[in-house]
């Protein structure tokens, strides 16, 4: 056997050190996150607690991570100050700080990795961090992950406009942020999480006009309901939005459409929570590779762990939500679905799904080339969904490429699902059969100069090259068994260019 | 589904990957009745993720590539979202040497390359700064969209009659003496005439199950993306130690850097990580292209590439099985796949390739390759402790 040789190009050896190891990373202050922080550190473990709020006001324009949907009031913009209204809305984080957990807020995770198949090179488990300045790397021997559950959106005419959010958006401006810039919501859905959602506002003195839902009766638990009806508000059943209309600042009305009799009406009010769902906020969980499946109990793609902590990595365990969300009903996939269904019915096609790329829902099922490539060819003009489907089962990665649907700067956070729904609907299966689009590093959109890595690791600089650094592979054919064939190879070693 | 089923092809593709997509495509435009398998999604692994150059002046199908690109719209009857012309630019004076004797070696073969000083480049691609030393404009090759393009072959092949079956793997190629019979399927058993293989990393393990041996090492190379930025009158720019390109609705696609090598079993990646290594090429971007360093990462993706011994393709007809021509383009495939697919379709139907001496590029020179080839080049796949060691021993 020939002596074992060495590729200087290849990335073995070159991932960098972390800039800092705890043995135990929490991601996620909320109430879980926190209380699993805390008991870790009572272990005696040395414990980071990071949290991503306050948000950076970009990303919240961005919807990320929540669907704040632009109700939110300038005092986002300043930081310092919402640093300490974040501190004081999360009473907990005081006793976490004194049990002897670090707390850094206002730091995102922006990617999380750990050793493993195709990716054997990478020495140790190891989270990409970031603010709003720069980035760094932190190594951990033990992640568990709080990063709750997020709003699912769909798209209604005219829900593209400010004041159009999602129930946990709206509950983070609330109580994280003191900035909600709403005063009289109208609420989709009747399941817990708008009775929840109407009870909160109520609470903090703002009007609720109406909660809207498409199914036959109110859907959440009886008490809610009766706190709802009690308080005055309207649960218009069998009934659908049809169109949001406002003016500079958003939301000024929502029409609405009773589906027996066809009658519309007006409701006025300057925010439409939906609040039909949330589903868990798997992302660094999918770019970590840890096991997930669609599981309607959960609330959609959820973390494959059968006691709600435990995972498919020894490294990773769950707290809160981000394990499924508890309180839903056992169909509740099939509930967004009809909601989807019945929005369908409601809109014309030209309704936009997906507002980072200007996508409607006509285009989506026609598989619609994006407009800045002009008019489509014969060909194109002919091809459709429905031609896809023949050739094999619903890929939402493939309709993404071909229509940019999903392709945005929110990174599909207010259309992965809704998307994933409307193939459904449109394919007749059930949501639950299409497979997730998956998830990619960075989940939080940040700027190159934020996420770069100024102080690389002086071997990755040294050997860095374009492509494998193959010498000969860029040889002139000609050349190749020649004289000059060394001359090429000599002179370039590799870095050359594709 | 069982092996009792019997269906079939004149010829069969295995791989409906942009390679063999186009040879599917050549071969039914001669009106051969072509099938194409595929393990998975058409072009789902590296065939739409790479950058989608298409310049490649090392080539012996470099004549034809840059002959066919500005036709391929026109030809597959679909967008590729092919935009001619290319301008790789240095920050430094190393790469400026390397790009310009790459420019002499386009000018070489006949083609038109303009130094640039720095202000021209700029002018042409406004995202760069102050910090630019010079770079070389191509007047021909260019870049088009790797994932419409895989879509527009299979359509165009559909357009012609050729099939597609997806999410059905080969699993084994079934022989008679020295000819092709079929391909075992787990739908079944499709039998051929004559048999394509352009399967990626997956075809070495297949044709050693006809007694055919294709060196070939796996390994990972992973890009990034950022959010949509101005529009820059000469898309494909490059440099800086990366590829990429930018895309007609905006977006930074960038790629470069260390590749790990992996164990690819037969039944082709499983996960396609990409790691920490975006930090790194987000630094590269953001030098390159420092008027782009607001802009925001929003993907990063990995593809799982099969490299040859030589970095060089084969594409071969083979003597033994008589039925049989071999493809991988090692790494390299996208760009060139307009000609590559035109040099398949020759050798399956006239036994040789009409436009160009493509004879260096055959198996026949890995004969003699000892076995333990990727060991002794350090193309294997790392263990994790060595990767732990190296962390250990290289300190900060």
């Amino acid at each position: 056997m020939a002596a074992p040789g060495f590729d200087p190009k290849a990335v073995a050896g070159k991932y960098p050190l972390p800039d800092r190891h705890v043995e135990v990373l929490v991601i996620g202050a909320g109430p879980a996150g926190i209380a699993a922080a805390v008991a870790a550190a009572r272990d005696g473990a040395e414990v980071l607690l990071i949290d991503e709020n306050p948000v950076g006001a970009g990303l919240m324009g961005l919807d990320t991570p929540l669907y704040y949907g632009g109700r939110y009031t300038g005092a986002v913009q300043t930081k310092p100050r919402m640093l300490e209204q974040v501190f004081g809305a999360k009473p907990d984080l005081e006793a976490a700080i004194e049990a002897g957990v670090d707390v850094q807020l206002g730091v995102y995770a922006w990617g999380t990795w750990v050793p493993g198949e195709a990716l054997a090179a990478l020495p140790a488990p190891v989270a990409g961090l970031a603010d709003d300045e720069t980035s760094w790397m932190v190594g951990f021997d033990r992640l568990i992950l709080a990063t709750g559950a997020r709003d699912v959106a769909f798209a209604f005419p005219g829900w593209d406009q400010p004041g159009v959010m999602g129930a946990r958006g709206l509950a983070a401006l609330i109580d994280t942020y003191d900035a909600f810039a709403g005063r009289r919501l109208a609420i989709l859905g009747s399941g817990d999480l708008a009775l929840e959602t109407a009870l909160h506002a109520l609470e903090k003195g703002l009007d609720v006009v109406a909660l809207i839902e498409i199914g036959e009766t109110a859907q959440g638990s009886a008490d809610l309901i009766a706190r709802v009806v009690r308080a005055g508000v309207p649960i218009l059943t069998r009934t659908v939005p049809v169109r949001v209309d406002g003016g500079l600042d958003g939301v000024e009305r929502l029409t609405v459409r009773d589906l027996t009799d066809g009658v519309e009406q007006t409701l006025e009010c300057d925010t439409v929570v939906q609040a039909v769902a949330v589903t868990p906020v798997i992302e660094l969980l999918d770019v970590l590779g840890a096991a997930r499946a669609m599981q309607t109990r959960k609330g959609g793609h959820a973390p494959v762990s059968p006691d709600g902590v435990a995972t498919s990595l020894s490294v990773l365990t769950l707290a809160g939500d981000v394990a499924g969300i508890v309180s839903l009903p056992r169909d509740s996939v099939a509930y967004q679905q009809a909601w989807m269904r019945a929005l369908i019915a409601a809109a014309d096609g030209d309704v936009v799904v997906c507002q980072c790329e200007d996508v409607t829902r006509e285009a989506l099922l026609a598989v619609r080339q994006p407009t800045y490539l002009g008019p489509p060819s014969p060909g194109m003009a002919r091809r459709r969904l429905a031609g896809l489907l023949q050739d094999g089962p619903v890929n939402q990665d493939q309709i993404k490429r071909l229509t940019r649907a999903c392709m945005g700067a929110c990174q599909a956070r207010r259309c992965r699902e809704q998307v994933a729904l409307t193939l459904a609907c449109a394919s007749n299966q059930s949501a639950e059969d299409i497979p997730l689009a998956g998830y990619r590093a960075p989940v939080r959109p940040l700027p190159l100069c934020v996420l770069a890595a100024w102080d690389e690791a002086r071997d990755m600089t040294a050997n860095w090259d374009v492509w494998f650094g193959i010498p000969g592979q860029w040889v002139p054919y000609a050349d190749i068994g020649t004289e000059r064939e060394a001359l090429h190879e000599g002179m370039f070693g590799g870095d050359m260019h594709l | 589904m069982s092996g009792s089923t019997t269906t079939g092809a004149g010829v069969i593709v295995i791989g409906a990957g942009v390679t063999g997509l186009s040879a599917a495509w050549w071969l039914a435009r001669s009106g051969v009745d072509v099938l194409v398998l595929d393990k998975g999604v058409l072009g789902y692994e590296a065939s739409s993720r790479n950058g989608g150059g298409a310049s490649h002046y090392q080539s012996p199908l470099f004549h034809e590539e840059q002959r066919l690109w500005p036709l391929m719209d026109d030809m597959l009857g679909y967008a590729t979202e092919y935009r001619r012309e290319r301008v790789v630019f240095a920050t430094n004076a190393h790469h400026l040497g390397h790009y310009r004797h790459m420019g002499a070696m386009c000018r070489d073969l006949g083609y038109h390359v303009d130094d640039l000083d720095p202000q021209q480049v700029r002018a042409s691609v406004p995202l760069a700064g102050d910090n630019v030393t010079g770079g070389i404009h191509l007047r021909f090759g260019g870049q088009a969209n790797p994932q419409r393009t895989v879509q527009a072959y299979a359509w165009a092949l559909q357009d012609l009659g050729g099939r597609i079956v997806q999410h059905c793997p080969a699993t084994k190629i079934l022989s008679a003496g020295a000819r092709i019979t079929g391909v075992e399927t787990p739908k079944g058993v499709f039998a051929c005439d004559y048999l394509v293989v352009a399967a990626g990393p997956q075809a070495e393990a297949l044709l050693a199950g006809v007694g055919v041996r294709l060196p070939l090492a796996p390994a990972r190379a992973e890009m990034i993306v950022t959010e949509p930025g101005p529009i820059m009158p000469v898309g494909g720019a490059d440099g800086n130690g990366l590829y990429g390109r930018q895309t007609l609705r905006g977006n930074l696609a960038y790629g470069g850097g260390p590749h790990e090598w992996l164990d690819v079993g037969p039944a082709g990646p499983t996960v396609r990580p990409s790691t920490p290594l975006l930090r790194n090429l987000a630094k590269r971007v953001a030098e390159l292209l420092p008027k782009a360093a607001h802009l925001r990462v929003i993907r990063s993706w990995a593809g799982v590439v099969e490299n040859t011994p030589d970095g060089r393709p084969v594409i071969d007809r083979l003597d033994n099985p008589g039925n049989l021509t071999v493809a991988t383009m090692s790494g390299v495939g996208f760009g060139l796949s307009p000609a590559t697919g035109h040099a398949i379709r020759d050798l399956v139907i006239d036994g040789r390739c009409s436009f160009a001496d493509i004879d260096k590029l055959s198996i026949k020179r890995f004969a003699d390759l000892a076995e333990d080839w990727r060991e002794a080049a350090g193309w294997v796949a790392t263990t994790h402790d060595q990767a732990r060691a190296a962390m250990a021993v290289r300190g900060p």
